[in-house]
């Protein structure tokens, strides 16, 4: 499965911050760990904050926040809020050839494919994945 | 018998049938009698080599089960062990009670000489699907195909 860069960012980003209760990670922290572009994370991060998944903190030491359940929140609600709602039929009502028993044939494969992916990302919680992600060597480092 | 924080793990008994039935229902939405007698005639009350129906019990309740059974060469697999049900209470849930089940049953698989525990679940059964996946199984190698008889 192909992410844009904004989704895996802010998978990235929610997977830190709830990896343990009441972590607090700048913006810069994220970046600096996954080597990625501080300017694209902050706008993703506004993104996050608007869905409520996490809150800013203000103030020395400030920062963002997980303000969800972990054991509720799946890897699809994240991916959900940055990607397409449906890439795999994305553009179909515009294609001719849409109308042919061959289209809608493939059409039948490329949901069968989406529906596993779904079924698989909804199915994973951000409790689980870290569960199977321990914790880096220097990563208490950061952590707030 | 194995006891944590007051839940304990025991092989079901023949008196046990209509706990899950009940659990079962509560579970799915259908009550399936027919199938739970036909399930303890083989798992319970006289049951193959490999085959395991545990029980939870709290205070002397039933609060939850699992039932499996290790299958060789089925579908081309090598030995492994197949989870085919769990269920906990509704009111007992979120308190470890199906990973107890799901270790006890492993256990009983290694034991078994199994490496591998499986389970197949509805890609529309979101609660089932983040509980296996919580305990860490994750897609195997098959695919499940099926086609309707019109």
């Amino acid at each position: 499965m192909r992410l844009q860069k904004s989704t895996l960012f802010a998978l990235y980003a929610v997977l830190e911050l709830a990896r343990e209760n009441d972590r607090q990670m700048s913006t810069g922290d994220i970046a600096e760990r996954y080597d990625i572009s501080p300017h694209h994370l902050s706008k993703v991060m506004r993104q996050l904050v608007r869905s409520g998944l996490i809150q800013s903190v203000r103030g020395a030491g400030g920062g963002y926040r997980f303000s969800g359940n972990a054991k509720r929140v799946t890897l699809l609600d994240i991916i959900d809020l940055f990607e397409p709602s449906n890439p795999a039929v994305e553009g179909d009502e515009e294609d001719p050839a849409g109308a042919t028993s061959v289209a809608r044939a493939l059409d039948s494969v490329r949901g069968e494919i989406d529906e596993l992916t779904r079924a698989t990302l909804q199915s994973i919680t951000l409790r689980s994945l870290l569960k199977y992600a321990p914790a880096e060597v220097g990563e208490e480092a950061v952590a707030g | 018998m194995t006891e944590d924080n007051a839940v304990a793990i025991r092989n079901a008994r023949p008196e046990d049938i209509d706990t899950v039935i009940r659990l079962d229902e509560l579970g799915t939405g259908l009550a399936k009698p027919d199938y739970w007698h036909d399930i303890f005639a083989g798992y319970v009350r006289q049951p193959g080599a490999g085959r395991f129906f545990l029980i939870a019990e709290a205070a002397g309740a039933v609060v939850g089960f699992i039932v499996g059974e290790t299958r060789i060469w089925e579908f081309g697999s090598p030995s492994c062990g197949w989870v085919f049900a769990v269920n906990v209470s509704p009111e007992r849930r979120e308190g470890g009670i199906g990973s107890h089940l799901l270790e006890a049953i492993c256990e009983r698989f290694r034991r078994s000489g199994v490496d591998t525990v499986r389970t197949m679940i509805s890609r529309r059964d979101p609660l089932n699907l983040a509980f296996f996946r919580s305990q860490g199984l994750t897609a195997g190698p098959y695919i499940e195909l099926e086609r309707r008889l019109d």
